[in-house]
């Protein structure tokens, strides 16, 4: 006799002594047996009258926690430079490969960022991204972090592959659009630092000369409707339907990390 | 067929220990390469193993013992340097593995080197692939105790237009000072001040900070005034150990890890120097040297590592172009493009007055497409009107080459040269022309004599310390003649495995080669011809000349004729036909029905060459730009640049030097497009794949005994040089210059040295010039250039850049080397 039949003959062994079945469930007396056909309906009708839990998305938005892991966002300094200085650190975090950049120099006539380095390129494509949030860990200068924005569905492919104008987080009340120069007697360190805290005078005037048009000029400030800064790339329509719909409805509450 | 076997003499070892492992190594062996015999690492920032040892960093510290007098193995009262440190019978070393004192030498020297390190990598070009970086992390300490304020420096400076330096990220282990100076002999640059202010400068007294001091030493400046810039000076960006030196072309452009690396050969002269090709989504972003000792070594020149620009311009051309009814070139497919293309070649060679087609391939090509072109010019085209040499060239050159090169396999090699007792170079500038050939010869600067047969003494030449014997051009002939008897070089080139290296340009020397050839069996020298350009030695190997077929094998000679034939299945036209002079000339008159032009820039050929476009009545140009020949062309078929197809160049020794497809495109090289174009024509060249062609040539093989050239015999001419009205003409290329395949590159060109004109004192004395910009005038044109009058240069010559800034010999002047001139202007 093998081992195995050895179990089988224990289990029946076993099977014969087991009680039979009893369920632990109320049992319904003669009356309830007689209305246990519709007795569902009157589930039904309790939860009718119970309030709703369900959120009622598309319709109303709710906010996700705080630190929810959402679309990236490149920051500025207050002053309106970029932070991203191209260095690819947030690429070669990236788990799923989802980020592309191209760095570049910085020139006196196009300054972006703060030093030498600006990035130039800067894509993240939302089709590979699984959210984890390496990419913001690496960064080095908090240029990238993460919004609470989760409405990340478009109807082509090259729609959501985010460029850079796409990512960048939205003109501040007191900021000067980039490229314009850094605060005077200021080296990239301060900025690092946290140390340069709004725009000056020089730097508006730089601005003013170079590109007077320029709406986030104090002068042309509230001339535009829309702030020109945050405008989804214009690849395809679908996206930028996709874009507007963002930009009106989570205004409110953009920006929720960091 | 590689180089001639070391002397198996019995070389002495020396036993040690290193990390308890024995290691047996040869005397004389550096601690830490005994140890890379034997796998165990030891960080490292200035040792580089193509320079002498430094102990500059002080990061390779390790435990050693060694036996004392009485053999008692002994320990180093502190820790040594492994990168100074010879072995010793019985030494017994504890790297950082396995001695804590090591570990903590290690650690504690990375710590004093990062003290004053910015530690920027975010914006560090070399941030992923740092030595500085990977040490800090495998032998540095994880956290900093350095709370104060680092010393800064105003960055980047820059060096030349191409390498910039950022002073406060060097670790100051001089690798790039030591290569200015030992390897490329131009001292740039060089270590300045001391203590914490110490750091890497060029000879300027701002960074110098002391005033009043003259710069020591060989600050050598250009003519310009400005810091003298290097021809290798990339070099230094690779070796340095950190990111203080970068590439103004690279600078911020992207990571490692971005980058694909393909190996290659560079394009640029015909050394076949290996390189690494990095790519990133179909575009170079840099290239580096790639190590091949036989070859370049560590090295290339900054043509190979800057110039690449050139095949992605705007005027890339990727499709067909066809010229309309219109009068304008307009995209055509390749089935369209092809018809024309063969119709138009149709009317050239077959009928009644048929005036024939003739080919000039140019001297950029692989092997396999020299073959093609020569194939297609022989079969498809039935005629042997084919000369890659748009350049100066003569009969005698192609006897000469013909007789004693082209298939004569590896010859005299790098290693020959760098072993050479005597050097003479007539015609060739080694620095200029030669690239890597440079930097081999002055590898064994105070072991070899080298004497140059030219105008004046070159700055390459004097860097390799030659002895300069004054000619004017066209006057080689005699010169090498004149070496014989008890004249030093005579006496030297006697010695044995001395060479004689002819360039390209003696071919505009009447009897030079020939005189060349007498003093080679003269003295039991050897002779090698170091062309300038990738493709010269390819197109001679594969007959892309007008009196030669595959192998060295003369067209006039019938047994040869009809092997090729029988190779090919075909019938082949009686010869020779016409050089590349006579080609342009009869065109210009109107007497070529069509012609088939490959990567020729009209501003590079002397004579009538944008009138023999014209009158041609049919041209069909084979190019990766649209450049100018397209402005004539019939029909242009676009072709793969080296990057983006497969091929072998043929390196000056004779070296088969294949390279792979970096960046895979449909582009396809000339042999394929040649291929394709020959069938259209009705002939099967079988060109279509490098194998196929590579199995042709093998099949072919070389010339047998009686089928190649007689062996040139040509009188060597009188050059009339002396001060006056009318001088020679002396002129070569400069390694930088403003060729076709520099082209989108301006930090490369602003390393260039300034196009000057140079001639001797008794000659300026005797125009009345002293300094001042003069005018170089011939019968066609003329060239302002600023006057350097050179001391010890030959009498009655002038010599100016062929295609340098504002002197563009070929197009400007119209005339070659060793034809008169005349120089006016300056101020006494
Ligand atoms: S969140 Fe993660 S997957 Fe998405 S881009 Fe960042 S690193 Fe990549
Ligand atoms: S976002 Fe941050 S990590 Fe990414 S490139 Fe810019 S600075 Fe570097
Ligand atoms: S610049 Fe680079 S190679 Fe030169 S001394 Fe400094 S670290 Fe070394
Ligand atoms: S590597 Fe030995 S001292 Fe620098």
């Amino acid at each position: 006799m093998t081992e195995s039949d050895d179990v089988w003959k224990v289990n029946r062994e076993r099977d014969g002594q087991a009680k039979p079945f009893e369920s632990n469930l109320p049992q319904a007396g003669p009356v309830g047996k007689i209305f246990a056909p519709v007795a569902g309906f009157g589930v039904t009708m309790r939860n009718f009258f119970k309030p709703t839990v369900t959120e009622q998305y598309p319709e109303k938005k709710v906010a996700p926690m705080p630190r929810y892991h959402g679309r990236h966002q490149l920051n500025r300094y207050a002053d309106g430079l970029e932070k991203c200085i191209g260095c690819e650190l947030c690429a070669w975090a990236c788990p799923a490969d989802a980020i592309y950049v191209e760095a570049d120099s910085n020139t006196p006539d196009e300054q972006y960022s703060p030093g030498e380095r600006y990035g130039r390129v800067y894509q993240i494509n939302y089709l590979r991204c699984i959210f984890c949030g390496l990419c913001i860990e690496a960064c080095p200068t908090r240029a990238l972090t993460m919004t609470n924005e989760y409405e990340l569905a478009g109807p082509t492919r090259e729609g959501l592959i985010y460029e850079k104008q796409d990512l960048l987080a939205p003109m501040g009340e007191a900021m000067l659009a980039a490229p314009h120069p850094m605060v005077p007697g200021t080296v990239d360190d301060d900025y690092y630092r946290g140390d340069v805290l709004k725009v000056v005078e020089e730097q508006t005037e730089w601005v003013r000369e170079n590109r007077p048009e320029d709406p986030t000029l104090p002068e042309n400030r509230g001339m535009h409707e829309e702030n020109p800064e945050h405008r989804r790339s214009e690849h395809s329509d679908a996206r930028l339907n996709v874009a507007r719909h963002q930009t009106a409805n989570t205004a409110s509450w953009r920006g929720g990390s960091i | 067929m590689t180089a001639t076997p070391e002397k198996a003499a019995a070389v002495e070892t020396v036993s040690l220990t290193i990390d308890g492992t024995e290691v047996t190594v040869p005397k004389g062996t550096l601690i830490i390469r005994a140890a890379e015999e034997v796998g165990i690492d030891i960080p490292r920032f200035c040792d580089h193993p193509a320079l002498k040892p430094a102990g500059a960093c002080r990061q390779c510290l390790v435990d050693v013992a060694a036996p004392d007098r009485e053999g008692n193995v002994r320990p180093f009262p502190k820790p040594q340097a492994s990168c100074t440190m010879t072995v010793m019978e019985g030494m017994v070393v504890n790297t950082q593995h396995t001695s804590e004192a090591a570990d903590k030498a290690q650690k504690g020297v990375m710590e004093l080197l990062l003290i004053n390190h910015p530690l920027d990598c975010p914006i560090c070009d070399k941030g992923g692939e740092c030595p500085l970086q990977n040490q800090a992390m495998s032998n540095g300490r994880t956290e900093s105790r350095f709370i104060d304020v680092k010393r800064v420096f105003e960055k980047p400076l820059a060096l030349s237009s191409e390498i910039l330096l950022d002073r406060e990220r060097c670790v100051l282990c001089q690798r790039c000072t030591r290569f200015s100076k030992e390897i490329a002999g131009d001292a740039f640059i060089d270590l300045q001040n001391r203590g914490a202010m110490q750091q890497i400068g060029t000879f300027n007294e701002d960074v110098l900070n002391f005033d009043g001091y003259e710069p020591i030493g060989v600050a050598a400046e250009d003519e310009s005034g400005k810091a003298f810039s290097s021809y290798y000076s990339g070099n230094t960006v690779q070796i340095c150990p950190v990111g203080a030196l970068t590439s103004a072309a690279y600078r911020f452009r992207s990571r490692p890890f971005d980058l694909v690396s393909s190996p290659s050969i560079s394009e640029h002269d015909s050394s076949g120097s290996a390189i690494r090709v990095d790519h990133r989504r179909g575009k170079i972003l840099r290239r580096l040297a790639d190590q091949d000792m036989v070859v370049n070594e560590d090295w290339i020149t900054d043509k190979d590592r800057f110039a690449f620009a050139w095949q992605n311009l705007a005027d890339r051309i990727t499709r067909p172009l066809v010229r309309g009814e219109d009068g304008e070139l307009h995209e055509a497919s390749w089935p369209q493009a092809l018809a024309a293309a063969a119709a138009g070649l149709k009317a050239a060679t077959t009928g009644e007055d048929a005036q024939g087609a003739a080919v000039l391939p140019g001297a950029r090509v692989t092997l396999e497409d020299a073959y093609a072109y020569s194939k297609f010019a022989r079969l498809a085209l039935g005629t042997h009107d084919i000369d890659a040499r748009t350049r100066i060239a003569s009969d005698e050159e192609q006897a000469f080459l013909g007789a004693t090169v082209a298939g004569s396999g590896l010859g005299v090699t790098f290693a020959d040269l760098e072993k050479a007792p005597a050097v003479l170079l007539a015609g060739f500038e080694a620095e200029d022309e030669g690239g890597v050939v440079f930097l081999r010869l002055r590898k064994s600067l105070g072991r070899q004599q080298v004497f140059t047969i030219a105008p004046f003494l070159s700055r390459g030449a004097e860097k390799l310390d030659a002895t300069l014997i004054p000619t004017a051009p066209g006057g080689e002939g005699k010169a090498l003649a004149a070496v014989k008897g008890s004249t030093a070089a005579s006496e030297a080139l006697k010695a044995e495995g001395a060479v004689i290296v002819v360039g390209e340009r003696l071919a505009g020397s009447p009897g030079a080669l020939t005189q060349a050839l007498a003093l080679a069996k003269r003295t039991g020298a050897k002779l090698v011809w170091i062309p300038r350009r990738a493709g010269e030695r390819a197109a001679l190997e594969a007959g892309a000349l007008p009196g030669l077929l595959p192998g060295g094998r003369s067209v006039t000679s019938a047994s040869a004729v009809q092997t090729v034939a029988d190779a090919w299945g075909g019938t082949l036209p009686t010869g020779p036909g016409r050089d590349a002079a006579a080609i342009v000339a009869d065109a210009a008159a109107g007497k070529v029905g069509a012609l088939v032009v490959g990567g020729v820039t009209p501003s590079d050929v002397t004579g009538p060459f944008a009138e023999a476009l014209e009158r041609t009545p049919f041209v069909l140009s084979l190019e990766v730009r649209r450049g100018e020949v397209a402005e004539y062309a019939d029909v242009v078929l676009p072709v793969a640049p080296p990057s983006e197809k497969a091929g072998t160049f043929v390196n000056w020794e004779g070296r088969l030097r294949g390279f792979a497809t970096a960046i895979p495109t449909d582009a396809m090289g000339d042999h394929r497009v040649l291929d394709l174009l020959a069938r259209e024509l009705g002939t099967d060249l079988q060109t279509g794949s490098v194998a196929d062609v590579y199995a042709q040539i093998a099949a072919l093989g070389s010339a047998a005994k009686g089928e190649r050239p007689e062996v040139p015999k040509v009188e060597t001419a009188k050059v009339d040089a002396k001060p006056g009205a009318s001088l020679v003409l002396a002129s070569w290329h400069q390694l930088v210059d403003e060729g076709a395949l520099q082209e989108g590159e301006p930090y490369l060109a602003g390393t260039g040295r300034t196009a000057v004109a140079r001639i001797a004192p008794a000659t300026a004395v005797a125009a009345g010039i002293a300094d001042g910009v003069v005018t170089v005038a011939s019968a066609h044109g003329a060239i302002e250039l600023p006057v350097v009058v050179t001391d010890g240069m030959a009498d009655g010559v002038v010599w100016v850049p062929t295609k340098s800034p504002g002197s563009w010999v070929a197009q400007e002047l119209g005339v070659e080397p060793g034809a008169l001139v005349t120089v006016k202007g300056g101020v006494a």
